[in-house]
């Protein structure tokens, strides 16, 4: 009952194009916002910043990247972990070489890096689609990360290719503790994941999709497909990059290139599925799904069965619950847990009358 | 009745089409002119789809050349097509499934927005005042084609005819000066062909659109053309006033057969 639109309405187009066009999701969302922007800092203990909500967020971001590319542009690529980690050096050799520079302008410039090796490994798609392109972007993956290793510049000549990431501060200001950097975090993750949404509900988006879903048709309204692709790529590579410099700054601190391997790819790539392909939100469901699911079932496995099974069963027993999950929800929704939620605020619509 | 027609607006002369070693066009001749509504039939196979591609730029034919308002047009990219605001529908629905009513339409009036991408992820602003011109424009074509109700449903969820009609919304919102109509009656019932039938005399009469059609239901095509060009295998055989055209014998002989 609570969930009505009755008594509003849109009297322009640009009310009918918000992307919250009900007032009770405007309020909802407006409330998730202070409530993980203001008091989940205030409030969360360190283990739960540092562990949980702060990598969340990063992956989230990656996700978004990942989304922009394979749900809107439907450009497979499994080359996302190494889009973050030329993102993450890149922050880092800014800022170790550069005096003064500013934190901020790292990240972007760490963003636009990554977006230049992404529209590099994005010409192939001009050429071949689906499985194909995402094999070639399977060699971005191993390409870019040995290239890292191998070149030790890129890790200041550092004797084990660790590299720490520098203290952040901006405007004298240290982002320090885990509720700073949380902050940080969250501030870029809000902003990035807003102009995406913004992207992907404008012509840019549009054009994205058209690609995706008839790329002959959308030639013959006159979009380009080489510019359109090469711009996904980029934009991307670019919510990939700046992901990374943030998981190496605000998140682990120390970084190795082997650290951004095709696991973390595939990761990133579960979370788009299981958060639905082709939504922001979905992005941000996905993220939190994977990065809270094994954390749950690390507490929960001990606690139903105690030590009985043993710890090498009981962590197996884990990612047996974790795979059966992951296949569960591919056959109830393949859309993803944003379709989900999406049915469901369909039905809240109408409850509790439906018919 | 003969509409008024100006003049030749797309020239083709003499073009070859081949893949391999398939004829697809043989030294096929003809030309549009202004507001006219210019109908290509055929038996299945007998090039009109392919003839249709050549115009829009999606296919490359090996010889021939196009004129295009007078002017002769070098190897052209769809977009480029696009750009000289020729439209088209295609044979089989070609719709962005993933999208709304709403979203579809929108596409056609890509060529005509000016924002980047950068203004896009601002949004607010020019991005926003731009949506919102276009938005207007948009919703003069869903009511011309009175389709309203279903401007927010996403197309893969729509009947057939409905798709049909929601790809020519598409073309329509380019503003196009010839649209290309791959068969837009095909599988469609009586009552909706009179309606498409409406659609495109209305289009053809209120915008003055030039209209290349393919369609195989004669009486349409014999109803609504201008003039008509038939193909058999990849060659011009007839080509003329409607009426010229049903009493040519060699168009009767590719439909129906010739005894032997």
């Amino acid at each position: 009952m609570l969930y009505r639109e009755a008594g509003q309405f849109r009297t322009s187009y640009a009310e009918d194009g918000r992307i919250f066009p009900i007032r009770q999701d405007r309020v909802g969302f407006a409330l998730l916002v202070l409530v993980f922007g203001v008091a989940v800092p205030l409030l969360a203990n360190e283990y739960w910043l540092k562990a949980i909500l702060t990598p969340v967020l990063i992956f989230s971001l990656a996700a978004i990247g990942l989304n922009i590319l394979t749900g809107y542009a439907g450009q497979l690529s499994l080359g996302s972990a190494a889009f973050m980690a030329v993102g993450a050096f890149a922050a880092y050799n800014f800022i170790l070489r550069v005096d003064g520079m500013p934190f901020l302008l790292a990240l972007a410039l760490a963003g636009l890096a990554a977006a230049l090796v992404g529209v590099l490994f994005g010409l192939p798609s001009l050429r071949i689609k689906g499985f194909y392109l995402a094999v070639a972007t399977l060699a971005a993956q191993f390409f870019i990360v040995w290239v890292l290793v191998k070149f030790p510049w890129f890790s200041n000549h550092s004797s084990s290719g660790v590299v720490t990431a520098q203290e952040v501060s901006i405007l004298g200001y240290r982002f320090a503790s885990p509720e700073a950097k949380y902050v940080l975090t969250f501030a870029v993750v809000a902003v990035l994941a807003l102009a995406a949404k913004n992207l992907v509900r404008s012509a840019t988006g549009r054009a994205w999709m058209a690609v995706r879903d008839m790329d002959v048709a959308a030639q013959v309204i006159g979009f380009r497909l080489m510019r359109t692709k090469l711009l996904a790529f980029a934009v991307s590579s670019f919510y990939c990059g700046v992901a990374g410099a943030l998981y190496a700054y605000t998140y682990i601190g120390t970084v190795e290139p082997e650290g951004f391997n095709l696991d973390l790819s595939f990761k990133i790539l579960f979370m788009i599925i299981i958060g639905g392909v082709g939504s922001i939100m979905g992005a941000f469901l996905g993220a939190a799904f994977i990065v809270l699911l094994p954390i749950l079932l690390d507490n929960l496995v001990p606690a139903l069965f105690g030590d009985a099974l043993g710890a090498g069963f009981a962590s197996n027993l884990q990612l047996i619950i974790f795979g059966g999950l992951i296949i569960f929800f591919l056959i109830v929704e393949p859309h993803g847990l944003a379709r989900l939620w999406q049915i469901a605020k369909e039905k809240l619509r109408l409850w509790p009358f439906p018919h | 009745m003969v509409r008024q027609s100006g003049d030749v607006i797309v020239d083709l002369r003499n073009i070859s089409l081949r893949f391999g070693g398939v004829k697809a066009l043989t030294d096929i001749s003809f030309d549009v002119r202004e507001h006219e509504i210019r109908s290509i039939i055929g038996p299945n196979g007998a090039g009109k789809s392919s003839m249709l591609n050549v115009i829009n730029g999606v296919y490359h034919p090996q010889e021939g050349q196009i004129h295009f308002r007078g002017q002769l047009r070098r190897r052209m990219e769809p977009h480029h097509a696009a750009e000289q605001g020729i439209a088209r529908t295609f044979q089989n629905i070609a719709l962005f499934k993933g999208m709304t009513v709403l979203d579809n339409i929108m596409t056609g009036r890509a060529l005509k927005m000016r924002c980047n991408f950068l203004q896009h992820a601002f949004y607010w602003g020019a991005a926003q005042r731009e949506e919102s011109a276009h938005r207007l424009k948009v919703e003069e074509i869903i009511e011309f084609l009175e389709i309203q109700s279903i401007r927010k449903t996403p197309v893969g969820r729509l009947p057939y005819g409905l798709q049909k009609r929601v790809e020519l919304a598409r073309a329509l919102a380019a503003e196009p000066h010839i649209l290309l109509l791959d068969e837009p009656m095909a599988g469609m019932n009586v009552e909706e062909k009179q309606d498409m039938c409406r659609f495109i005399l209305d289009v053809n009469d209120h915008y003055g659109t030039t209209i290349v059609l393919i369609e195989h239901d004669m009486g349409v095509v014999m109803d609504i053309s201008d003039r008509v060009v038939v193909l058999d295998y990849g060659r011009k055989i007839g080509d003329g006033l409607p009426d010229e055209v049903k009493g040519n014998p060699e168009v009767i002989a590719a439909y129906l057969g010739t005894a032997h």
